[in-house]
């Protein structure tokens, strides 16, 4: 039987009971949410068990959602895939942005070294057990995390261009 | 502290040290990059080489790293096009078409099925554009100058198509939300005609030149190989994924723009090697041809561009007599268009593979958060692992058939 999103969502309730939650979907992908301690658990489990055989880890990346209180500010968000199947599914997991640390899966997929590097450089999202956690593409020189929402985009002391009239501020009220 | 962690010439200079101790080889270290002819883009690769063996690799990316995902958290949606541009600018419209798709996956737009097809026609033009640079450059990269220089003549047309469409070559900028700028002109056609009807025999003759011939197959057969399930577990997709004999396209596994609607084969290779990926690519071309042939005789009646005066910009001659269309010019170019809150990943097959768009939306003029899933940059991380133990002249094949971009590389 194919795998579907309610049968997903059934047996990741059944194996990680509280651990993941706010199961929605979204343009026919299903997203939820991971505890930061069963991200490794559930990218294993969701690899290796035989029927769910998402073998393909698609895309990892950071969010900032700088509105949330500072314990669940940083996200870090994994797209996975199931060839077999064809299905798609993503998860979240929140981390605290004082202290955010969260498991590599460089053990399970080897395509997150470099994801995980990028959304170490960006977000300072720290991946315990990753064997090359250094900046990738900014100097290893620099100090700040440029994608969070507090890093200006440009020298804020600049007075010849005003932004604000063509959408370009980030929180537009 | 992990060694992994300090630059690679410091790493380095103990290993060289140890080997010395060891036996009195003496390993050099070579920097293949920034700007090496073998690169074709600013990336450096920080080669250990015992003799003409390549002991360890260290890529250094990010030199023409430009903050994209930074600069689009701070435009509104219409002027992100230009950034996708120049992620892999060997094929733009490609990068530009995916991101309509996502804007308009996000926005609900439903699209004209003429539109579908028109986008079909170019995305498969700029593949071919894509694998014919790729493919003559491995010849040239083998010291077959020859052939590249004849077929980058048919690259030069399907520019020209480009710029007949959109008024530029390389960094197309081409489309809107809900469709295109213009309606294509007969010129459009009428080139597209003489392309399908030249580049055949033109692509004949060199696969004639390289396929077969013997010097090419012993510089690559058995070269930067790399099995089925290295492949996926390091995160390929596209062409060099193919090759490896996995038959993962995102046009068939998630089809969009009506792909579902043409009738095409997804080339397969075995072993993974360069002489695989050359193969696979060069079929490709066929069946992009065959794409293309299909959706020119198919071509649906209709406009060119969505009915959704909201994101879509009136004709500048109403915009002069017409309330209406003067308010949603204004609106528009100010960025002030209804924005749903949502989130989506929409993926397309790139030149070289899956090329994702993740969006996260937060109902303002701006994306909250936009990520490219860039193939090169995935793929790219295998390479030290390919090319560990073999020539230095196979590592440069190598790279040159894993066709990276540095624009994609470092978005």
């Amino acid at each position: 039987m194919a795998l579907d999103n309610t049968t997903l969502q059934k047996k990741l309730i059944e194996t990680f009971g509280m651990s993941v939650s706010e199961f929605h979907e979204q343009h026919g992908m299903l997203s939820f949410e991971v505890a930061t301690n069963a991200t490794h658990d559930v990218l294993k489990f969701l690899k290796e068990n035989a029927e769910m055989n998402f073998n393909f880890l698609t895309d990892v990346c950071g969010v900032h959602y700088a509105d949330l209180p500072s314990e669940k500010q940083l996200a870090v968000v994994y797209h996975m895939h199931n060839w077999i199947d064809n299905v798609r599914v993503r998860f979240k997991t929140f981390l605290d942005i004082k202290n955010p640390v969260v498991e590599s899966a460089t053990d399970l997929f080897r395509s997150a070294n470099w994801q995980e590097r990028e959304t170490y450089d960006f977000y300072g999202i720290i991946f315990k057990n990753h064997p090359q956690l250094k900046r990738i593409l900014n100097m290893d020189e620099m100090e700040s995390f440029p994608l969070r929402k507090e890093f200006p985009m440009e020298d804020p002391g600049r007075t010849d261009k005003d932004d604000r009239f063509f959408g370009r501020t980030v929180h537009n009220s | 502290m992990s060694d992994l962690l300090l630059p690679p010439e410091k790493r380095y200079a103990k290993l060289i040290e140890e080997k010395f101790q060891e036996d009195g080889t003496e390993l050099q270290i070579l920097n293949l990059g920034p700007t090496h002819p073998a690169t074709h883009g600013i990336f450096q690769n920080i080669i250990l080489l015992d003799g003409e063996r390549v002991v360890e690799g260290e890529g250094t990316v990010g030199y023409i790293h430009r903050a994209f995902e930074k600069i689009a958290e701070n435009r509104p949606f219409y002027q992100i096009n230009v950034l996708t541009d120049r992620l892999n600018y060997c094929s733009s419209p490609i990068n530009n078409t995916a991101w309509w798709l996502t804007v308009e996956k996000a926005l609900g737009i439903e699209i004209p099925k003429r539109v579908q097809y028109l986008r079909v026609i170019v995305m498969e033009l700029a593949r071919i554009a894509d694998h014919i640079i790729c493919s003559s450059v491995m010849g040239v990269d083998t010291g077959a100058l020859t052939g590249f220089l004849y077929v980058f003549q048919y690259r030069e047309k399907i520019y020209e198509i480009f710029e007949e469409i959109s008024g530029a070559r390389l960094t197309t900028n081409m489309g809107r939300i809900g469709g295109f700028e213009r309606e294509w002109s007969p010129k459009v056609f009428q080139l597209i005609e003489e392309f399908l009807k030249e580049f055949p025999a033109i692509w004949s003759e060199f696969e004639g030149l390289l396929t077969r011939n013997r010097i090419f197959m012993d510089r690559t057969i058995g070269v930067g190989g790399i099995s089925a399930e290295d492949a996926i577990n390091f995160g390929f997709t596209g062409p060099n994924l193919r090759a490896a004999g996995v038959d993962y396209d995102v046009r068939v596994a998630t089809p969009y723009c009506s792909y579902e609607d043409f009738d095409f084969e997804i080339p397969v290779g075995t072993s993974g090697d360069c002489y695989d990926r050359f193969c696979v690519r060069n079929a490709e071309i066929w069946e992009s041809l065959k794409i293309i042939r299909q959706a020119l005789d198919k071509m649906p009646e209709g406009p060119y561009h969505a009915d959704v005066p909201d994101y879509y910009l009136p004709p500048k001659e109403d915009v002069y007599t017409n309330m209406e269309a003067l308010i949603y010019h204004f609106k528009i170019i100010m960025g002030e268009v209804p924005v749903p809150v949502t989130e989506l990943y929409h993926p397309v097959e790139g030149g070289n593979g899956e090329l994702g768009f993740y969006l996260i939306t937060d109902g303002s003029r701006t994306p909250y958060r936009l990520h490219f899933r860039r193939p090169c940059f995935i793929i790219y991380q295998a390479y030290n692992d390919i090319v560990k133990g073999g020539m230095l002249s196979d590592a440069i094949i190598t790279l040159s058939s894993l066709n990276i971009i540095a624009g994609e590389l470092d978005a």
